[in-house]
């Protein structure tokens, strides 16, 4: 009947986005076993929170390139802005406040000023499709980068100073305090981030990735990608919607930034160079553009595989980049899939993929 | 009172005359007939009444309403939809989706609602759901509901083009070329299931099409365009008949 078909889509979708949770609550679980049983070495432990950082950033990313359909190369530049935001909020707070709810705050200060950035960016860049989208976008993420390596910020009791100059332009007060240091960054931010807050803010990112997809927003910007003229004959104001997508991306970048900032002694602009937004980059397309899951799985691999890699000393990179592309080839290439889908149809308790059925 | 009231449209690109002095009067619940040879501007008529194109002179009234230099989201608003000559689908998503993506300004729910699963959304998605597989039953696509729309086989996405359409919930729907690359079955299937849309839904239909047994067969009147400018317009047994549009355009 009528109702079946729907139902069926309904728990498809349902059961699907339970199963991205539960491969993070069972990796959370194995990775606490293994830290507990003193199984896993320190350098990858130290790992941990990067992971996380570069998942909720890939994840966020595929929400511009493969949900809403435009190439960004700016994601760092979001990151960045979340980042300072965020700790240059938990330097000023300082113990002024617990610290949980600090650090709550500089979780939502870098989200807003992340979020704001895209959108501000979003406006004008959204215009351009394509090639130029993305040129724009990656001058717009060096264009963070730059600016907040010539940022001196200092706090005394007359309130803020910002200086584009050096720190001696602040004419901070003898008791007054250097925040951001232009080149050399922001110093002394507190370690608030763990790998366990880690796991719930990709958790909370997914929660948002995921059911935004699945409601009438999500559909608007869906449409409007796969045919802007035909989104827009049917009343769906098409930029509108890819701004959306564009600042919530942004804003969840922001989050990762957050997780990133408070994760380090010293933060500097280094880290969010253009470099960073491709390697965000790959993660999508190695997982699958569109694919939420595929893009989470990619960040955990390809993050962790050069420290595991560590034995191989100098072939290390060699391997990476055969990995990058036996990822790639299994995939994408046509022949990859077929034999994949063959494999898990044969699977007693595979998924049975039809041919041309939804894929979420 | 006429549901579309176009007086003297015309667009020029550069210094061709596309369309010259498009004049033409529908009344609610016809289906309307726009027919000429390949190049005569039918389609650029579909584009400037829904604003694809500004046109550089002339009214476009829809049940009164001045829609004349509107966008197109606004006039889908103010309640024209259309198909297109070249299909345009959303290919990506179920067949299911792509009809409740019509209904995106009819069912409304915020962003923030559809994040946080609130009940309110719930409780639109169902309607939504309802109302999205009422249509699709009326082309027979609700079995497919969950097959991606860039799957299904050509015949059916013209027809769910429709269906996407019909969901916005239009006074008027314009349809280009809705029988093209179907064989005689399938067309006069079409047929019926336009004449269908227009007396169940009580819609308005005008339609560009080349086939001239559905031409014939389904449109009350009829407009013949010529290098932009209107050759003739009337009853469809009056116009076919026409010595001048056999000539110009069906040829002895």
């Amino acid at each position: 009947m009528n109702t079946d078909i729907v139902k069926k889509i309904k728990n498809r979708r349902l059961r699907s986005k339970l199963i991205t949770y539960l491969i993070v609550i069972v990796f959370y679980v194995v990775v606490q076993i293994l830290i507990n049983t003193g199984n896993l070495s320190s350098l990858l432990t130290g790992l941990l929170v990067p992971i996380c950082v570069y998942v909720i950033a890939a994840v966020s990313l595929n929400l511009v390139v493969g949900i809403s359909g435009e190439l960004s190369l700016g994601h760092a530049g979001f990151m960045c802005v979340g980042a300072y935001t965020s700790a240059f909020l938990s330097n000023v707070v300082g113990s002024a406040l617990p610290e949980t709810l600090r650090f709550i705050l500089a979780i939502l200060t870098g989200a807003v000023f992340a979020g704001l950035f895209g959108l501000l960016i979003g406006i004008p860049v959204l215009r351009l499709k394509g090639d130029y989208l993305a040129i724009v976008t990656l001058a717009f993420g060096e264009i963070i980068k730059n600016l907040m390596n010539v940022v001196y910020v200092g706090i005394d009791s007359k309130g803020l100073h910002v200086s584009t100059t050096s720190a001696m332009d602040l004419h901070l007060e003898p008791t007054g305090k250097q925040i951001i240091k232009g080149a050399l960054g922001i110093s002394g931010t507190p370690k608030n981030s763990n790998f366990t807050i880690g796991v719930i803010l990709i958790l909370l990112t997914l929660f948002i990735v995921q059911n935004l997809i699945d409601s009438r927003s999500g559909r608007a910007v869906m449409a409007a990608r796969d045919n802007r003229i035909a989104a827009e004959s049917i009343g769906i104001p098409v930029t509108k919607f890819k701004l959306l997508a564009f600042a919530v991306s942004a804003a969840l970048a922001g989050v990762a930034g957050v997780l990133y900032s408070h994760n380090l002694a010293t933060l500097n602009t280094k880290k969010f160079d253009y470099n960073t937004s491709i390697l965000v980059l790959v993660f999508v397309v190695l997982g699958g553009i569109g694919n939420i899951r595929g893009s989470m799985i990619a960040a955990v691999i390809l993050t962790a595989l050069p420290e595991m890699l560590r034995f191989l000393s100098n072939y290390r990179m060699l391997i990476y980049a055969i990995v990058l592309i036996v990822m790639m080839l299994f995939n994408w290439a046509p022949a990859a899939r077929e034999w994949r889908e063959r494999v898990l149809s044969r699977l007693p308790f595979g998924r049975r993929k039809a041919v041309g059925k939804e894929e979420v | 009172m006429a549901i579309l009231d176009v007086n003297k449209l015309s667009i020029s690109f550069g210094g061709l005359h596309a369309v010259d002095g498009f004049t033409v009067s529908i009344e609610k619940g016809e289906l309307y007939g726009l027919i000429g040879p390949n190049g005569a501007g039918k389609t650029t008529v579909f584009n400037l009444l829904t604003g694809v194109y500004k046109p550089t002179e002339g009214i476009v009234r829809l049940d009164g309403q001045d829609i004349t230099g509107k966008n197109t989201i606004e006039i889908n608003r103010a309640g024209i939809a259309r198909t297109f000559q070249n299909i345009r689908l959303f290919k990506d998503m179920p067949v299911l989706d792509n009809v409740k993506t019509g209904f995106h300004n009819r069912y409304r729910y915020s962003t923030l609602t559809g994040i946080l699963r609130l009940p309110r959304m719930h409780q639109v998605e169902n309607t939504l759901n309802e109302r999205s597989m009422e249509i699709l039953k009326v082309f027979g696509l609700d079995k497919e509901a969950d097959v991606l729309a860039g799957n299904l086989p050509y015949g059916k996405q013209r027809k769910l083009e429709i269906a996407r359409a019909l969901a916005t919930e239009p006074k008027l729907l314009l349809l280009d070329e809705p029988a093209a690359g179907m064989n005689p079955n399938e067309t006069s299937e079409l047929m019926d299931t336009i004449r269908f849309v227009r007396d169940h839904f009580d819609m308005t239909i005008l339609l560009i099409e080349h086939d001239m047994k559905l031409v014939s067969g389904i449109c009350e009147k009829l407009s013949v365009l010529n290098f932009g400018r209107l050759l003739a317009q009337g009853e469809t047994a009056e116009v076919l008949s026409n010595p001048e549009v056999i000539a110009a355009y069906l040829g002895q």
